[in-house]
């Protein structure tokens, strides 16, 4: 346990986030956690660690730390920007910082959020079984709250790789995204409005942020017998909730019931690709069957058991 | 059976990882304990690939990894329980007593609520205190409980302008509402009492007093007993 990041500037938001905290829900505690799960495993085996351990999720332009221990690092996601003492380093690769170095996350040119793990994992005390930052409850990860200049992180007991570690490709995330989704649960109200929300190309709005993405586009109308509101009901991440404007906002880890009703649900492995997602973007809905999902599933999880084995020490 | 209830439950997919069992219409009493009763019952049995079961009125979500289990064995394996749970005796609701400290800088409201419904102060507390409120939900706010049974003398709008900062334990009323803040935070519910129990600690072993299922009763409290109970309290 030693001092390792000094923040010189956390840009727009940056966060501790790990695997969130699923195991509260039914208690009002949402599972919080990064955003983009798939930059945040391979962040951390890129250093060595479990792909749970806690790491900074950074927003749009940025994070500029002060290196306080030699240590690996690795920067994934939004990851194209990456400089050490303003000298270009490579994103999806281990990293070796010394004391003294300055570790500046940029201005990204693809994506929205980065990832910086270090080896050992970022570390705050847990709370409730992680190490997230759930900040509409100001609960876990530092202090409950953003990162500010001048805080001080601590890193978990490690060691330093014996040979540095790079992913041989990494996702390029563009301005236009497709997201399968399973129609519902709600896709009873939205009988007609349902090809039109397959058919349509809906825009990222300025309202996007880790509690969820308001879209625009044309209004989801609901149909005439259908109610402005449902009793609340469990909300998951990828949950398309359509509220009496008609325009979607796709929810993410920050809530656990609301009263909104959902046309349908993003699938898991594609809400990488929500999260690097930037205002202006461009998002387009691909039906899926429960059953097909089920596939995509398995073949995410072999894909990631790859990875994950090409990235073991 | 009432006539909330659907006749069988209806299964909902809510994407690849979630699958909605609903039970019944509207809020509904019958309904929510029966929803309470699945929750229990499924968290007993810790089925492979369930990964949490989070209920709310009158359906409740479980979460599943789709590599280990399909939403068709889940369907078939809540179907299964139906005929468990018919024939088990439905179990009683715990109830949990949380002290209030009715009125003064407490309940600031605790006057108008009376006003408003043309009852003393004193009838306020004693029809607030004397109902049992089943918690049909814990939501919105970590330990939030949506309550039902307030008694419809008690009924009372909420402030035209919100308070920025309800301090946490605060009890107060709005429409047909009552509940407890178990957090600060902004709020426009009228405030007849507090109660010195942290509902809420994340560094408690049980972070929570309760849970959905159970029901709540409110037990008036003097201020000298008030600030004794706070003080037992964990930081």
């Amino acid at each position: 346990m030693s001092d390792v990041f000094g923040v010189i500037s956390p840009g727009p938001l940056t966060t501790v986030q790990d695997a969130g905290r699923p195991a509260f829900q039914h208690m009002g505690v949402p599972v919080s956690g990064a955003v983009d799960r798939y930059a945040l495993r391979v962040a951390n085996w890129l250093v060595g660690n479990a792909g749970g351990c806690a790491v900074l999720e950074a927003t749009l332009a940025g994070v500029r730390l002060e290196v306080l221990a030699e240590a690996d690092i690795a920067l994934t996601g939004a990851a194209s920007a990456l400089t050490v003492n303003g000298v270009r380093a490579p994103g999806w690769a281990s990293v070796r910082v010394r004391p003294g170095d300055v570790v500046d996350a940029g201005v990204p040119e693809d994506g929205c959020r980065s990832y910086l793990a270090v080896a050992g994992g970022i570390d705050v005390p847990p709370v409730m079984g992680s190490r997230a930052t759930y900040l509409g409850g100001r609960l876990g990860g530092f202090n409950g709250r953003a990162l500010e200049a001048g805080d001080v992180l601590r890193r978990g007991p490690a060691k330093l790789l014996d040979r540095p570690r790079c992913l041989p490709w990494f996702p390029l995330y563009g301005s236009t995204v497709v997201l399968r989704a399973v129609p519902g649960p709600q896709d009873g109200y939205f009988r007609s409005a349902l090809e039109t929300f397959f058919d349509s190309v809906f825009t990222v709005s300025a309202q996007a942020n880790r509690m969820g993405y308001r879209l625009e586009g044309p209004v989801l109308a609901r149909e005439p017998d259908a109610p402005a509101s449902i009793v609340s009901e469990p909300i998951v991440a990828g949950n398309v909730q359509v509220p009496a404007d008609g325009q979607a906002i796709i929810l993410l880890n920050e809530q656990t019931l609301g009263g909104y009703a959902k046309i349908a649900t993003v699938i898991t492995p594609d809400l990488f690709k929500v999260a690097q997602a930037k205002p202006g973007d461009t998002v387009r809905f691909l039906p899926v069957t429960v059953a097909e999902a089920g596939a995509v599933a398995r073949q995410w999880a072999a894909f990631l058991s790859e990875v994950q084995a090409l990235l073991a020490g | 059976m009432r006539e909330a209830f659907y006749d069988r439950p209806r299964f909902r997919a809510c994407g690849d990882r979630a699958l909605l069992a609903e039970y019944g219409t509207g809020i509904d009493l019958a309904v929510n304990r029966k929803v309470h009763a699945v929750a229990a019952a499924l968290r007993e049995r810790s089925l492979a690939g369930i990964e949490a079961v989070i209920p709310a009125y009158r359906n409740l979500a479980v979460i599943y990894d789709p590599i280990v289990v399909s939403f068709e064995n889940l369907t078939a394996a809540l179907t299964a329980l139906e005929s468990d749970l018919e024939t088990a005796e439905p179990a009683e609701p715990r109830t949990v007593d949380i002290p209030v400290c009715y009125g003064g800088r407490f309940g600031p409201d605790l006057a108008f609520v009376a006003e408003h419904n043309q009852l003393t102060v004193e009838e306020v507390v004693r029809i607030h205190s004397q109902a049992l409120y089943p918690i049909y939900a814990v939501g919105f706010a970590p330990g939030f409980c949506y309550l039902g049974g307030l008694d419809p003398r008690l009924h009372t709008p909420r402030l035209p302008t919100p308070r920025t900062r309800v301090p946490a334990g605060s009890v107060g009323i709005a429409e047909a509402q009552t509940g407890v803040y178990p957090s600060d935070s902004p709020g426009g519910w009228r405030l007849v009492g507090r109660t010195p129990l942290r509902l809420f600690n994340p560094s408690r072993a049980d972070p929570f007093l309760y849970q959905a299922g159970d029901q709540i009763r409110f037990v008036p409290v003097s201020e000298p007993d008030f600030h004794r109970l706070r003080a037992a309290e964990e930081p």
